[in-house]
C-alpha cells in the first residue's frame, strides 16, 4: 500500500501535482523512475528553465509521463505529440518543449512526424520510452518488438525486424542523441539536461521496463529487478560497441550520447532569419 | 487600399481577411484545389511577422495550429477532399480541448481522390458529423471573394467567442473566382480577440465558465497556468478521467450546446424576393451562384420565387427553415452533391411543405435550367 508520505518526496512537492498521485503506472514499472530523472535533470538545470519549459506527450502509457508536472502539458493524440509541439514552439520559441513519447507512439504512428521533426532540426527534446511492446493496450508487437518474440499480436513469435531509434533519427538529421536505460538513472539525466540545452532536434531514448506485458512476454521475467538486472547485464557503452562485431552486439543495448552536433542551425534561427529577410525587402 | 474595389480570387481574398482577422500562424499541405491558399500564406505572413510551415501531411497540419494557437497564435489551415478526412482526427482534438481554430476545406469532387481539380459540395456532413463522438461545429459556407474575405473574419471571431473549431467550407469555383472585392478601413471591421483570465493562475479553473458564460477564458502556455489540455475526457481542471460519468455528460453537453443553444447569435443568411413567394429556393456556396439565375428566369416566367442562401450551414438554423416552410408552397434544394443539406431541410419543414433535391454530382455546377426545371416543378 503506497502511503500518503511518500508524495512529500522533495522533487514531487516541488514539480508534481501531487493531488494526483498516486499514479496510474502498475507497480514496477519504468515511468516512475524516467519521471524522476526529468525532474532530477531540472533540479540541477534551475528554476528558470522549467518555468519556460512546457510538456507534450502522445498516447500510450508513456504519455501519461508528464501529465503529473506541474507545468504547462498537452497530451495529445496517438502519434501527433510531435506536430502540436512544432506549432507551440514555433508560436512560442522561448519554451523548451519537451515531448515524451512511446516507441509505438514515435516510430510507428508518429513516425513520419518523428522523422520530419528530426530533418527540420527543430528544437524539441523528445524522450521516447522504449518498453519493446504496446503495454496500455495489453501487449502486442511493437516497431521495437524482437524478432522472435511472443506478444498477444505475434502469438506465434514476431517475423519483423525492429527498428534501431538512433540509427533513425541520425539518418534522418537529429542533432542530438543519446539513449540509456532505466538501470543508468544518473546517465539519463545528464543526457536530458543537454539534450534541455541543445538548440536543435534532441532525442534521448530510455529503455524502460514494462514487467506486466514486456517482462511477461519479450523477456520471461515478471520482476521489475529482473528486468533492470538484465538491461545492465546487457547494455554496452558506445565506445565498447565500436570495437564490436556486429555478432557480439546482437541482442545488446548500446547506451551511451551518440550525437551531438550543435553547430547544425535550429529551425526557429533560421525562420527568424528568414523574417528578417522578408521584412527588409 | 481599404476602401477601395480591388480585383481578387476567392483564395486571395480569404487569406486577406484571415491576416485581418489577426491571423499569425498557418501549417497546411499541398493539395489541389485549396494549395494556393498555402502559397500565398507563404508568402504573405513572414511579411506580417506571422509563421508559415508546410507540414509533413494534413495529420500534422492541423495539430499543427492546435499547438500554435496554445501558444497564443490565431491560425488556419487549409485543405481539400481526402486532406478533410484526415483532418477529422484533430478536429475532434480541437473541440475536446476547446482550441479556437479555423480549417477552410476547399471541396473537391469525392469520394477518395475523385474529381481532384472539379467542384463539389460533397463535404457538408463530413463538416458537421466527420470527427467520432459527439460534438458541435460552426461551419461557413462563402458564396463569393467578398465572402470569403468577410467570412475569414468571422469565421476567426466565432472560433475565439466559441473556442471552437471553425470550417469554411468552399469550394473550387469560389476559391478560384476572380471578382472585386471592397475591403473596408481597418476601424470598420471587427475583430475579436482572445479573451485572457482576469484571476491569478492559482485561481484559474480552465473549464469552468463562469456563470452565463459558455466557454472560460484561454491563456496560452509559458503565461504561468500550468495548464493540462488533455485529449482524454476530462474535469473542469482538464483532468483526465477514464470513467466518471456525471463529468463527461456535463463536458459533453457544455461543448454540444455552446455551439446549438446559440444557433441564433451564429447563423446568417440571405434572404431574396422570398417576401410574395410560393416557392423558396433554398442553398448555398456556389449553387447558390446558378440558383440566383434560375430565380431571374423563373420571375420572368411569372413564377413567384425567392431564394433563401445559407451562410452558416451548421449550427443549423431549425427555426427559419420552419417558417419558410409554413410560408410557401415548396421549397427546392439544389446542391452540388447527391442531396445531403435537402435531409436538413425536410427535417426542419416539418412536413409543412412539399421539398424538393435538386442534386449535382459529376464535378460541374448545375445548368440553370435544370434548376428552373426543378422550381417549375415544385411551382405546380
Amino acid at each position: 500500500m503506497i502511503q500518503e508520505e511518500n508524495f512529500e518526496h522533495i522533487l514531487a512537492k516541488k514539480y508534481m501535482r501531487t493531488e494526483l498521485l498516486p499514479h496510474a503506472f502498475c507497480s514496477g514499472c519504468g515511468i516512475g523512475i524516467i519521471e524522476r530523472m526529468i525532474l532530477m535533470a531540472f533540479e540541477e538545470l534551475g528554476e528558470e528553465e522549467w518555468k519556460r519549459t512546457a510538456f507534450v506527450s502522445g498516447i500510450g502509457c508513456s504519455g501519461w509521463t508528464p501529465l503529473y508536472f506541474r507545468s504547462d502539458v498537452a497530451h495529445t493524440l496517438h502519434g501527433r505529440a510531435l506536430p502540436f509541439a512544432i506549432g507551440l514552439k514555433l508560436a512560442k520559441p522561448e519554451l523548451n518543449v519537451i515531448v515524451v513519447m512511446g516507441d509505438g507512439d514515435s516510430m510507428a504512428i508518429g513516425g513520419n512526424h518523428l522523422i520530419h521533426a528530426a530533418r527540420r532540426n527543430i528544437g524539441l527534446t523528445a524522450i521516447i520510452v522504449t518498453n519493446m511492446v504496446y503495454s496500455l493496450t495489453g501487449g502486442q508487437m511493437a516497431p521495437t518488438t524482437p524478432e522472435g518474440a511472443i506478444t498477444q499480436t505475434t502469438p506465434y513469435g514476431n517475423i519483423e525486424p525492429n527498428f534501431d531509434l538512433i540509427e533513425l533519427m541520425k539518418a534522418a538529421g537529429a542533432t542530438y542523441l543519446a539513449r540509456w536505460t532505466t538501470y543508468h538513472v544518473i546517465q539519463a539525466k545528464n543526457s536530458i539536461k543537454k539534450a534541455v540545452k541543445h538548440k536543435g532536434f534532441s532525442v534521448v531514448e530510455i529503455i524502460s521496463q514494462c514487467p506486466t506485458f514486456m517482462g511477461r512476454y519479450v523477456l520471461n521475467k515478471s520482476d521489475p529487478r529482473d528486468i533492470m538486472q538484465w538491461f545492465k547485464e546487457n547494455s554496452i557503452p558506445v565506445s565498447v560497441a565500436a570495437t564490436k562485431s556486429p555478432e557480439e552486439l546482437k541482442g545488446k543495448i548500446i547506451v551511451g550520447e551518440f550525437l551531438h552536433k550543435p553547430e547544425v542551425m535550429e529551425y526557429t534561427e533560421r525562420l527568424k532569419l528568414l523574417k528578417e529577410r522578408v521584412g527588409r525587402r | 487600399m481599404p476602401g477601395e474595389l480591388r480585383l481578387m480570387t476567392g483564395y486571395d481574398a480569404l487569406v486577406e481577411g484571415a491576416i485581418t482577422a489577426g491571423c499569425r500562424f498557418f501549417a497546411g499541405y499541398p493539395i489541389t484545389p485549396s494549395t494556393e491558399i498555402a502559397e500565398r500564406m507563404s508568402n504573405r505572413l513572414p511579411k506580417v511577422g506571422g509563421i508559415f510551415i508546410q507540414m509533413e501531411d494534413e495529420l500534422a497540419s492541423i495539430i499543427a495550429i492546435i499547438g500554435a494557437s496554445w501558444g497564443g497564435l490565431k491560425a488556419m489551415t487549409a485543405t481539400s477532399g481526402p486532406g478533410f478526412s484526415l483532418m477529422q482526427e484533430g478536429l475532434g482534438f480541437a473541440v475536446i480541448t476547446e482550441t479556437p481554430i479555423v480549417l477552410v476545406d476547399v471541396m473537391r469532387g469525392g469520394p477518395s481522390t475523385g474529381l481532384v481539380t472539379l467542384p463539389s459540395q460533397g463535404d457538408v456532413m463530413q463538416a458537421r458529423w466527420g470527427s467520432h463522438g459527439d460534438y458541435a461545429i460552426i461551419a461557413l459556407a462563402p458564396w463569393s471573394s467578398q465572402e470569403m474575405f468577410d467570412l475569414a473574419i468571422k469565421a476567426f471571431n466565432l472560433a475565439e467567442i466559441y473556442r471552437n473549431p471553425v470550417i469554411i467550407l468552399s469550394d473550387e469555383v469560389v476559391a478560384h473566382i476572380r471578382e472585386p472585392i471592397k475591403i473596408p478601413p481597418p476601424g470598420e471591421i471587427e475583430i475579436v480577440e482572445r479573451r485572457k483570465p482576469s484571476v491569478p493562475p492559482t485561481e484559474f479553473i480552465p473549464y469552468l465558465p463562469e456563470p452565463g458564460e459558455w466557454v472560460s477564458p484561454m491563456p496560452a502556455f509559458g503565461e504561468g497556468y500550468n495548464l493540462l489540455v488533455e485529449s482524454v475526457m476530462h474535469d473542469e481542471f482538464g483532468h483526465r478521467i477514464g470513467m466518471g460519468q456525471p463529468i463527461a455528460e456535463r463536458k459533453i453537453k457544455r461543448i454540444y450546446y455552446k455551439i446549438e443553444k446559440n444557433v441564433e447569435k451564429i447563423a446568417m443568411y440571405e434572404e431574396r424576393g422570398l417576401e410574395d413567394a410560393d416557392v423558396a429556393i433554398v442553398t448555398y456556396g456556389s449553387s447558390a451562384r446558378t440558383s440566383l439565375k434560375a430565380m431571374k428566369d423563373a420571375r420572368n416566367l411569372g413564377i413567384k420565387v425567392g431564394m433563401l442562401r445559407l451562410i452558416t450551414l451548421w449550427p443549423f438554423y431549425d427555426k427559419l427553415i420552419e417558417e419558410l416552410s409554413s410560408k410557401v408552397k415548396s421549397i427546392v434544394v439544389p446542391e452540388m452533391n447527391m442531396g445531403k443539406i435537402v435531409r436538413e431541410v425536410e427535417r426542419a419543414s416539418k412536413g409543412h411543405c412539399k421539398v424538393f433535391s435538386v442534386p449535382k454530382v459529376g464535378g460541374v455546377l448545375h445548368n440553370p435550367d435544370e434548376i428552373l426545371s426543378a422550381v417549375k416543378l415544385a411551382a405546380r
